[in-house]
C-alpha cells in the first residue's frame, strides 16, 4: 500500500494523448531492474496459468498428503524437499501461484470498484459531496495498515476468500483519494470544459473524460498492489486468518514449516521465497513506474 | 498555530471517534454468539443466559453501542474471552515489551535508512544507488515473518551464537532479577546497571528487531534519497561548495539537515506498519508482547479483545501523525494553512 495522498495528481504535469500502455512500456524498457520484475511477473504468470502441467506431482501440490515421503531434503527427485506430509515442496509452490494472483487480482478489482466512482465523483463534483467521501476515507485510512482487515476476517471468520474481502476493506480509500486527486485536476481542463459547455451530461463526462485520462496512475497503483497484496494475504494467512489447510497458499506454507524450521528448514524457506520474489518482482516495477512519473524522485 | 493545533486535535478526535462506531458495528456482524465463547461450550442454558446479561447482550443495539461507549471513556473495556482478565491489564502487561521492540527496530531503521539514502544519492544511477535501491525495495518486499525465519536458522541454527525465542533467557528472574524503574525491562536493566540482563536483553531483541525493521528501513531510505537530491539542487549547496567547505560536511551536515523533514513525515507511517509487523514477529520470536496477544484474540474472535486492540493502536497511529504534522507544522509554516 503506497500513498497515494502525498503524491501529486499525475494530469498535472504528463502530457495527455499518449496511450497508457506504450507509456508504461516505454517507462519499464529503460530500467534494467524493471525489467528483472518484469521476468519475474512473467514467470508467476506462467506458473500460474499452466501450473497444473508444469509442476512434477501436481496433484500433491493440492495437498494429498504421503506419510512415507515425510521430510526428505531437497535432492534430485525432490527439488524442494518434501513437507511433512510427504508433498513435494516446490509442486505446492507452483501450484500456488494461481491463487496468490487471483486473490491479488480480486482485491485489486474490488478496493478499484469501490473507489475509482467515489473518488471520481468526490472530485469531479467538489462540495459537500466531496468533503463527506474525502471525512469517511480519512477514517479507514487512520486504522494502521492491515489491522482492518485482521479484524475484518477475525469477525468475517478465517478464508482466503474473506482475507480477500477484508483487504478490499481497507484498501479502497487509496483509489478513492487518487481518482480524487486526478478528476480535480482534470474538471478545470479546457476539454471538459468544453464537454460540459456543450451539455454532455455528468455521467458521460465521468467514465469518458476523467477516467480516461486518470487511467496510467490507477495502473501503476495498481501494479504496485497487487504485490504489496499478495504479502498482505501471505502475512495473514501465516498468522491463521487467511487461506486454510490444505490450500497451496505461501504464507500458510510458511506457517507450517515454522516448528520444523532448524531440522527440515527447506519446508518453510521456499515457500517465504516464492513469496518474496513474487512481491519483488512487482515492487521492482511499480518502484520503476512511480520513479518517473513522481517528479520528487526524478533521477538527474 | 494555536488555531492549527485546535483543528488538528478536533479532526483526531472526530476520527477516533467514527473509528469507535466502525469497531463497534464490526463486533456485532461476529456470527458466532460471544456469550458461547465466553460461558465455554458445555454452559447449560440458564448459565448462558445469565452470560448474556452480564455482557449486555440482550439489549437493542442503540442501547448496547451506548453502554460501549460508556466503557470506553470510562476505562472499563471489558474482560477478554479468553483470559477472563479486564483487556486493559492484559494489554497494559504486554505494552512494554512490544513498546521496547518497536523502539529498537525504528531506531535501527532510522539510523540504517537514513545513512544509505544519503550515500545513494550521492551519485544517483550509480552502480551504488543501485544496490542501495534493490536493498530498499527488497525491505519493503519481504514477508517478515519469513525474514525472521531465516535469521533464527543462520544466527541460531547455523552459527549458534543468539538465543531463538523470547525476551530474556529464563535464569535472569532468579539470578539477577531486573528492578522495575520504567517499567521497560530492557532500559530498567540499563539503568539499574545490571549488566547480565541488560547483555541477555539485548542479544534476545537483535533478531526481532532487525526482522521489524526491514519495512521500515526501506521506505525511509527510499525518501531520504529523494529528498537528499531535492536538497542537492538548491543554492545554498551551491554556495557552500562554492565556498570550498569539504564534501562531506555539506552532505552530512547542512544537505542532511534540510533533507530530514520529509523523512519524518513518513517515520508515522512507517511506524504503523511495523506495529501490525508485531503481529507475526512476535509470533516467530515468542516475544511476550501485544502483538502475539492481539494474533490470538483474532483467532479466537476475543472481540474485547479485539476492540481494545483496534482501538488503541488507532489512537496511537492517530497521536503518532498529529505529532509528526506538529512537528512539520513548526519546522514549516505552509504546513499549517493546508
Amino acid at each position: 500500500m503506497t500513498s497515494a495522498s502525498g503524491v501529486p495528481p499525475l494530469a498535472a504535469f504528463v502530457p495527455l494523448g499518449e496511450r497508457p500502455f506504450t507509456r508504461i512500456r516505454r517507462v519499464l524498457a529503460r530500467d534494467p531492474m524493471a525489467m528483472v520484475g518484469v521476468a519475474i511477473v512473467v514467470l508467476v504468470l506462467v506458473l500460474a496459468l499452466f501450473g497444473q502441467w508444469i509442476a512434477p506431482y501436481p496433484e500433491q501440490g493440492l495437498g494429498s498428503p504421503r506419510p512415507s515421503l515425510r521430510g526428505l531434503a531437497p535432492g534430485a527427485e525432490y527439488l524442494f524437499g518434501t513437507d511433512q506430509l510427504g508433498r513435494d515442496v516446490l509442486s505446492r509452490i507452483i501450484m500456488g501461484a494461481r491463487p496468490a494472483l487471483l486473490i491479488s487480482v480480486f482485491v485489486v478489482l474490488l478496493a478499484m470498484v469501490i473507489g475509482i466512482p467515489l473518488g471520481a465523483i468526490a472530485g469531479y463534483r467538489g462540495g459537500w459531496v466531496d468533503q463527506v467521501l474525502m471525512r469517511v476515507t480519512e477514517v479507514f485510512q487512520s486504522f494502521p495498515p492491515l489491522l482492518l482487515a485482521m479484524v475484518t476476517v477475525a469477525i468475517l471468520g478465517p478464508s482466503l476468500v474473506n482475507a480477500g474481502i477484508a483487504l478490499a476493506v481497507s484498501w479502497w480509500p487509496w483509489y478513492a483519494r487518487l481518482v480524487r486527486a486526478e478528476a480535480q485536476s482534470l474538471r478545470g481542463r479546457p476539454f471538459v470544459e468544453a464537454a460540459r459547455a456543450i451539455g454532455v451530461p455528468t455521467w458521460r463526462i465521468i467514465p469518458r473524460h476523467i477516467l480516461r485520462n486518470s487511467l496510467t496512475p490507477i495502473l501503476v497503483q495498481a501494479t504496485v498492489d497487487i504485490g504489496s497484496v499478495v504479502l498482505a494475504a501471505g502475512a495473514l494467512a501465516f498468522i491463521g486468518l487467511g487461506a486454510q489447510p490444505p490450500e497451496p497458499d505461501w504464507g500458510l506454507m510458511v506457517a507450517e514449516g515454522r516448528g520444523l524450521i532448524f531440522t527440515q528448514w527447506w519446508i518453510s524457506t521456499f515457500p517465504g521465497l516464492a513469496l518474496f520474489v513474487t512481491v519483488l518482482g512487482f515492487n521492482l516495477i511499480g518502484d520503476s513506474l512511480r520513479d518517473i512519473f513522481d517528479p520528487r524522485s526524478v533521477k538527474r | 498555530m494555536t488555531l492549527f493545533l485546535l483543528k488538528r486535535v478536533g479532526t483526531s478526535a472526530i476520527v477516533l471517534f467514527s473509528l469507535s462506531v466502525i469497531v463497534f458495528l464490526l463486533t456485532r456482524l461476529i456470527p458466532s454468539n460471544p456469550a458461547v465463547i465466553y460461558a465455554g461450550p458445555k454452559a447449560r442454558p440458564e448459565e448462558l443466559a445469565r452470560v448474556t446479561a452480564e455482557l449486555g447482550l440482550d439489549q437493542p443495539l442503540y442501547l448496547q453501542f451506548f453502554r460501549y461507549l460508556g466503557g470506553l471513556v470510562t476505562g472499563d473495556w471489558g474482560n477478554s474471552l479468553a483470559t477472563k482478565r479486564p483487556v486493559l491489564d492484559e494489554l497494559a502487561l504486554r505494552t512494554p515489551a512490544t513498546l521496547e521492540l518497536l523502539a529498537v527496530a525504528m531506531l535501527f531503521a532510522l539510523v540504517v535508512g537514513v545513512i544509505l539514502g544519503v550515500i545513494a544519492a550521492r551519485r544517483p544511477g550509480r552502480i551504488l544507488d543501485m544496490v542501495i535501491r534493490f536493498l530498499s525495495i527488497g525491505g519493503v518486499s519481504m514477508p517478515a515473518f519469513w525474514l525472521g525465519l531465516l535469521l533464527q536458522v543462520f544466527f541460531v541454527g547455523a552459527l549458534g551464537i543468539l538465543p531463538a525465542t523470547g525476551q530474556f533467557s529464563t535464569e535472569i528472574k532468579y539470578l539477577s532479577p531486573i528492578t522495575s524503574v520504567t517499567g521497560f525491562p530492557l532500559l530498567d536493566s540499563l539503568l539499574t546497571g545490571n549488566w547480565v540482563a541488560y547483555s541477555d536483553g539485548l542479544a534476545h531483541v537483535i533478531l526481532p528487531a532487525l526482522t521489524l525493521a526491514a519495512y521500515p528501513l526501506g521506505l525511509i531510505a527510499r525518501m531520504t534519497r529523494a529528498s537528499m537530491l531535492d536538497v542537492a539542487e538548491q543554492d545554498f549547496v551551491f554556495t557552500a561548495r562554492a565556498y570550498g567547505l569539504r564534501e562531506g560536511l555539506i552532505r552530512w551536515k547542512l544537505a542532511l539537515r534540510n533533507a530530514l523533514p520529509p523523512t519524518m513525515t513518513i517515520v508515522g507511517l512507517a511506524a504503523a506498519y511495523t506495529l501490525t509487523g508485531t503481529f507475526y514477529v512476535e509470533i516467530v520470536f515468542n516475544w511476550p508482547g501485544i502483538g502475539q496477544f492481539a494474533a490470538g484474540a483474532m483467532l479466537a474472535v476475543d472481540y474485547p479483545a479485539i476492540v481494545a486492540i483496534t482501538m488503541l493502536s488507532a489512537a496511537g497511529y492517530l497521536v503518532a501523525n498529529l505529532v509528526v504534522d506538529i512537528v512539520q507544522a513548526r519546522l514549516d509554516p505552509r504546513a499549517r494553512l493546508s
